[in-house]
């Protein structure tokens, strides 16, 4: 799959041939401008509805192919958080924000209220139903335009840069409620990630992309090594530490991605 | 609805007066005298325009008087509206009257991004203070250029906001069904049906009264001092 | 050097943000302030080129007080690069914007376009010097923004969060840039809620929680401080973490950083080998 915004000299992204399982905790990441956002709008239908250019080859997402649905019908199989909780959020209480995704399907009243329960229930904010989204901390509002998303009930579930906005004890909370939501339901999640120290451990597979095409692909352990340290992308630090140690000639049985880990086998070489 | 209409209809000033009084209870059972004060101390400028406007140009004391009230209750009935509906409720109510979703949503958009908007332009003009910009020195022509850099900024994050809202919009199916059927529902309560009749009841009174019923009329015979005969041209 | 003497801030109507602030930082110092959102960390700033007046105590820059002054004024010495460039931007082509901030004070032609050069080349911003602002990208509107402010040399420099959105490359260069700013001479104060650019740099941090300070003290102090770092939604550093977990090993508790770290454990190991 390649594409190529309208007026773009080059492609976004070029000759991409990827496969994402159902039920899959993918990160997705890259340095600015490698074509991750691009790949996120082509799976939900932005494009090709909404950004106009050139679409070659193709796309099948939870068996429906883009080009041929539009991002409204593809809504409530892919569903889409995007960076910035203000502009996503926009009724006068987070339950008619929820409500709004469904409502939009043409649901039933009972069925509307039924999937706005339960959603707000999943992400754990069923008390601030009633409240108006500015009210909420960055935090509370990422919760919600979840909950927004989820209301629709989609297989695959997108998140671009979710934590961006938010301080570091709120996007260790959000990444929480996101990887238990992907165990319980089941839901197929691509998170766009710069902040690798927190998401490496929630990931089962991590897809590094640098200026268009797809670079890494594999475990967070297969990925996170020279090449990765390389194209530039921002490995957790302990990664980082025990990559310099091993140039120093330590041997390590595995590199760790978090601290306990890391920890752990630090522990062990000093019991020596 | 029925104040606005009684207030148009009328030309005479005790009626006006009865109409301009029938309001205030109004504006005691929603709670909001402050807020309705406040829109009528902006008016005042406007009011005292009306009211010299009609005196100067040859109309008589009374009917200034008359227009200047007109104008107040007509003025005191919007804000009075406004400050009671909320938009996602007008817009819930445009919604059931079967105007097409896209617009009704368009306005309660609007209206909702309204403070938004109005916190963006305070964060531009922060800004662009912070480059030494001078926003109340200079000559005319230099203030009005001086607002170049306020108002680019300001439409281009709207442009931008408004683009990341509609990208939000359709992954959540907007327009997906042209059937909605919205979670919450405006319901009809005894009070909003007291209203309504009330409101009936007031437009026949009112045209009946005009119709049919002779007014008295107040004659203050103060007249426009003869130092601007020129004035009398008839408007 | 900015003082603050029992600084209050609230706005007409609202609870107060600031609650009684009292610090100072002098000429050349590398500063972070930090804390959560809402925490008053933009209003502070805010305070310091007299955008936001004190409701109490005052605030004083280089000894003058800002009541006594202007933003205009202020400005000149106090530079607050915002943390959206939309909000900033709006000029046909990169090198007006940068004219824009010089021509409000009073700065000639040719100075002008000599700085504006100067700036670009800096911040690797020449090729762009005649494009417009509105199509680059988000990074690099970011560094526009930051050559609109800096173009006028100001001693003391603000950056409130300059890291949002970036990805790792932006950060590390970043990060060098402000560390040559800070050795040119120039105070700097960053914004921000980035633990991990932050121990990488060091900086001295003032936390604020809910318009107060609660901590004033090294990076090395305030990020081994579990329990400060929690009150202000912080978390420790990695590497931080990493350390606290072995202090029981001997590894010093108080390294934050990656390449002290790696000393650190070579030192260890190399003990007991």
């Amino acid at each position: 799959m390649s594409f190529t915004y309208t007026g773009a000299s080059k492609p976004s992204i070029e000759d991409i041939s990827l496969g994402i399982a159902s039920g899959e905790f993918v990160v997705l990441t890259g340095p600015s401008g490698c074509g991750k956002t691009t790949i996120c709008r082509c799976l939900n239908g932005l494009i090709p509805n909404f950004y106009s250019g050139d679409f070659a080859g193709e796309l099948t997402v939870d068996g429906m192919n883009v080009k041929e649905h539009t991002t409204a019908e593809l809504a409530s199989h892919v569903g889409m958080v995007f960076q910035n909780p203000e502009n996503q959020l926009f009724s006068l209480s987070v339950e008619r924000d929820v409500a709004f995704g469904p409502e939009n399907l043409g649901l039933s009243r009972e069925e509307t209220r039924r999937r706005v329960d339960w959603a707000l229930d999943v992400t754990g904010i069923s008390h601030l139903k009633d409240k108006p989204p500015y009210e909420l901390s960055g935090g509370q509002q990422q919760r919600a335009a979840i909950a927004a998303v989820l209301a629709m009930q989609p297989k695959v579930m997108i998140l671009d840069e979710p934590t961006s906005f938010l301080d570091p004890k709120s996007a260790l909370e959000i990444l929480q409620v996101i990887s238990e939501l992907n165990q319980k339901l089941a839901i197929t999640t691509i998170l766009v990630e710069h902040r690798l120290d927190i998401v490496s451990t929630h990931a089962n597979r991590v897809i590094v992309m640098d200026n268009g095409r797809v670079v890494l692909d594999g475990t967070p352990k297969d990925v996170y090594g020279e090449h990765a340290r390389l194209i530039g992308i921002g490995l957790p630090r302990v990664t980082t530490l025990f990559n310099l140690l091993q140039r120093d000639g330590i041997q390590f049985p595995q590199t760790p991605i978090a601290v306990d880990e890391a920890a752990d086998m630090l522990r062990k070489m000093l019991s020596r | 609805m029925g104040i606005f209409t009684a207030a148009l209809l009328f030309s005479n000033i005790y009626a006006l007066i009865v109409v301009f009084l029938v309001q205030l209870p109004i504006v005691a059972a929603s709670k909001s005298w402050k807020k309705w004060a406040g829109s009528m101390r902006a008016g005042v400028l406007l009011a005292v325009l009306i009211f010299v406007m009609n005196f100067v140009f040859g109309s008589t004391f009374v009917f200034s008087a008359a227009m200047t009230l007109r104008f107040v209750t007509l003025m005191s009935t919007f804000s009075l509206f406004f400050m009671t509906t909320s938009p996602d409720d007008l817009g819930l109510a445009l919604e059931q009257t079967h105007v097409p979703y896209t617009l009704s949503f368009t306005f309660t958009t609007a209206v909702r991004l309204v403070p938004t908007m109005a916190l963006d332009a305070q964060t531009v003009i922060d800004a662009q203070r912070s480059r030494g910009l001078e926003l109340d020195t200079g000559n005319f022509m230099k203030r009005i250029r001086n607002y170049i850099p306020i108002l680019i900024p300001l439409i281009v994050s709207a442009i931008r906001r408004s683009i990341e809202l509609a990208e939000a919009l359709e992954s959540r199916g907007f327009g997906a069904s042209p059937n909605r059927q919205p979670l919450i529902v405006l319901r009809m309560k005894a009070t909003d049906y007291l209203v309504v009749i009330s409101t009936v009841l007031m437009i026949i009174l009112a045209v009946y009264v005009y119709l049919y019923v002779p007014l008295p009329t107040l004659d203050i015979p103060i007249e426009m001092p003869k130092i601007f005969p020129w004035f009398q041209l008839s408007i | 050097m900015i003082e603050t003497e029992g600084l209050k801030f609230a706005y007409p109507g609202s609870p107060e943000v600031l609650r009684g602030i009292d610090l100072k930082i002098t000429d050349g110092e590398f500063v972070a302030i930090m804390g959560e959102n809402g925490a008053g960390k933009t209003t502070l700033v805010k305070t310091f080129n007299g955008l936001l007046m004190p409701s109490a105590g005052t605030v004083r820059i280089d000894g003058v007080d800002t009541r006594d002054s202007s933003v205009a004024k202020l400005s000149r010495d106090v530079g607050l690069v915002f943390q959206n460039p939309d909000h900033q931007l709006f000029s046909e082509t990169v090198r007006e914007e940068l004219a824009f901030s010089l021509r409000n004070f009073g700065y000639e032609e040719d100075t002008i376009d000599r700085r504006a050069a100067s700036i670009l080349e800096t911040l690797d911003l020449a090729r762009y010097a005649e494009s417009s602002p509105f199509v680059l990208s988000g990074g690099e509107r970011k560094r526009v923004a930051l050559a609109a402010v800096l173009v006028w040399n100001p001693k003391h420099i603000i950056l409130d969060e300059p890291t949002i959105g970036q990805d790792y490359q932006q950060k590390d260069r970043l990060r060098n840039f402000i560390i040559q700013l800070n050795a040119q001479g120039k105070t700097v104060i960053v914004i921000t809620h980035d633990v991990e650019f932050v121990a990488e740099c060091k900086p001295r941090i003032i936390l604020l929680s809910r318009g107060l300070v609660i901590g004033d003290r090294s990076s090395e102090d305030i990020l081994t401080d579990g329990a400060l770092l929690d009150r202000a939604s912080l978390t420790r550093p990695q590497i931080g973490a990493l350390m606290h977990e072995l202090k029981d090993r001997g590894l010093p508790e108080r390294t934050i950083d990656v390449y002290s770290a790696e000393q650190a454990i070579l030192r260890a190991l190399g003990r007991k080998e």
